[in-house]
């Protein structure tokens, strides 16, 4: 009989209808500005830089090697590396971002730089009521803005900052103990000490920082 | 309608249905309409020139590159790593399928192999995509039909639950950037599979309700029935892939015929239709899905525990050896492939995408042919474009 078909659809129209106000899936609308779904975990935006401690300049993990900047996809970071430098969580002297960034009108919120950072400081942020009135200068956010506190990342990803928390611990715990050697084996000759010293400071990479202390005792002895 | 339509030979009565008084536009006889971009039933900024006779069409001339956005150029002159977010911006429907695809490819080209539990996660992801996509897609349809509104809430309201899903795993909803030549990004915990395996058992009841909406509503069959028909020969010579073919009744499956990943360890069928009508492309999709929900629940059985990622790749710095790999795969639109030459620097120096949708397009114009303006937009939704596809 014609016309079946189309009261078959109207009895699933009804029983949705009526459904709506028993069942909780089949009325899944949020109120959103009142309501709000809490964000996933692993929920991103964009990026910000998480600093340690209370002070944005002294805990600054970000050290201006600029690989986030070259491989940002769309090319939305920019960085200035600073002339003098400061000493990282791991008490080694780094430089820090002079200028530091990112214009969040180009960023497309893909995570690589956050997955290309050696040095974890730079993380995914879920603000994203970020509507503004002009189109250029708010949006482009600068060093001050991006720079967040570690207790926020704990906030807002509590399991991965943890993870991050005791990664960053375990490195400089290595480097610490790594130091102790060093002094311990330089302290001992004590005339190469002061060509150690002066090597010290001069090195600049990260891994090739802990090595060339130790190196001249043993050409020594 | 519907007889008319049927018993029209458009040569042999073009120049005898109208009197010449009627259409005295442009062309003489026949009347040019150009419907789109921004015509809400053009899925996106796609534009036909049509010339139409009375609501006949009898000429249609598609218009597309209003989103092109230099995708391939673009993957010319970033790193590997740095094209998989933009993968993600050709189907904006399908970002899991995109992204398979060119880590795929990469795979091939610089031989990476993948550990086991990401391979099932990919499975896992490509078949809630096509859940998602041909879900939406039904919705549309029914929408660009007259069923405005209700059908399409009622997939977007399936779909929705399988982005939140995309979301918690990999932070985006759609944008999700998720796989990794060598892998995945993140792991699924077994909160998420739990979460998942839920959506996917209360999914056939999603499609058991929207069956009942539409299969055997009169208004829908009127519509679509002998509608857009394709033949298999033409399907073929086109180069038409996905459910487009598979309608017409050619059995082609790029998870049967390739076998990528691990889908010869699932077992599934490949639905046939028989007319290559746009009814048949409709029933397609509601079919395929119900095979995906199979995949997935003994997806959910096998998966097993392990890393996702292979540790021995280097995501940042990546220089394949020089050489060549297409890799492909069964997109919901279709064959979906990603072309790369390699000359061993840390770009392409070729690449190229098989996009499914922008060849299934092609043959739009014989589809319409002697339809009508109303026919022409039914036709278009059951093509199942994205044009961010499309355009590139």
């Amino acid at each position: 009989m014609i016309g079946t078909g189309i009261l078959k659809g109207m009895a699933v129209t009804a029983r949705n209808f009526v459904g709506s106000y028993f069942e909780k899936d089949r009325l899944i609308t949020v109120q959103y500005p009142e309501e709000r779904i809490p964000l996933a975990e692993n929920y991103r935006n964009f990026p910000f830089l998480p600093y340690d401690g209370d002070d944005p300049h002294a805990g600054l993990r970000c050290v201006a090697c600029k690989i986030c900047e070259k491989e940002c996809p769309p090319q939305c970071i920019y960085i200035i590396k600073s002339e003098d430098k400061k000493p990282d969580y791991m008490g080694k002297p780094q430089f820090y971002p002079a200028v530091f960034d990112i214009d969040i009108s180009v960023c497309m919120s893909c995570q690589i730089c956050v997955e290309v950072c050696p040095f974890e400081a730079i993380k995914m942020d879920k603000v994203f009521e970020l509507s503004r009135r002009e189109r250029f200068d708010a949006l482009l956010q600068r060093k001050s803005e991006l720079s967040k506190s570690n207790t926020y990342y704990h906030s807002i990803c509590p399991t991965e900052a943890a993870e991050v928390d005791a990664k960053l611990a375990g490195a400089a715990a290595v480097a610490a103990a790594k130091k102790k050697a060093a002094a311990a084996a330089a302290s001992a000759p004590s005339g190469a000490g002061a060509s150690a010293a002066v090597s010290v400071p001069g090195s600049t990479s990260a891994s090739g920082a802990a090595p060339p202390a130790p190196a001249p005792p043993s050409d020594s002895v | 309608m519907s007889a008319t339509i049927q018993t029209l030979d458009p040569v042999a009565e073009q120049s005898t249905r109208l009197p010449p008084q009627m259409t005295s536009r442009l062309d003489g006889e026949l009347l040019e309409v150009s419907m789109g971009p921004q015509h809400p039933s053009t899925h996106g900024v796609f534009r036909m020139n049509v010339a139409l006779e009375g609501e006949i069409v009898r000429k249609l001339k598609p218009v597309f590159g209003y989103l092109h956005r230099n995708h391939e150029k673009i993957g010319e002159n970033t790193s590997y790593l740095g094209s998989m977010p933009y993968t993600d911006r050709l189907d904006y429907f399908c970002s899991m399928t995109n992204n398979w695809a060119y880590a795929l490819s990469v795979e091939k080209l610089a031989g990476i192999e993948v550990p086991e539990r990401a391979e099932y996660l990919r499975v896992i992801l490509a078949e809630l995509t096509r859940l998602q996509n041909h879900a939406s897609l039904l919705g549309f349809l029914l929408s660009d039909m007259g069923a405005w509104g209700t059908p399409l809430m009622y997939a977007f309201r399936e779909r929705e639950k399988i982005l939140d899903l995309f979301e918690s795993l990999s932070g985006s909803r759609m944008m999700c950037d998720y796989m990794r030549f060598g892998g995945c990004r993140v792991d699924a915990g077994s909160d998420w599979m739990e979460r998942a395996k839920k959506i996917v058992d209360f999914f056939p009841r999603f499609l058991d309700e929207f069956e009942n909406l539409i299969v055997e509503n009169e208004i829908l069959i009127a519509r679509t029935q002998e509608v857009g028909k394709l033949s298999a020969e033409l399907a073929i010579n086109a180069g038409i892939t996905g459910p487009m073919l598979r309608a017409c009744g050619v059995n082609y499956d790029i998870r049967k015929v390739d076998g990528y990943g691990f889908y010869p360890r699932f077992k599934f069928r490949v639905p046939l239709g028989e007319h290559g009508d746009t009814y048949d492309r409709l029933m397609m999709r509601v079919l395929e899905m119900r095979e995906s929900v199979g995949i997935l629940k003994q997806a959910f059985e096998q998966i097993p525990a392990g890393p996702v990622m292979n540790p021995k790749v280097k995501l940042r710095a990546f220089r394949p050896p020089a050489g060549e790999a297409y890799g492909r795969i069964e997109g919901p639109k279709g064959e979906l492939g990603f072309y790369l030459i390699s000359d061993g620097g840390p770009n392409p120096y070729r690449y190229r995408v098989r996009p499914p949708s922008f060849i299934n397009l092609t043959v739009l114009e014989d589809l319409c042919l002697g339809h009508t303006v109303a026919d022409v937009m039914v036709i278009l939704g059951s093509v199942d474009i994205v044009m961010g596809e499309v355009d590139r």
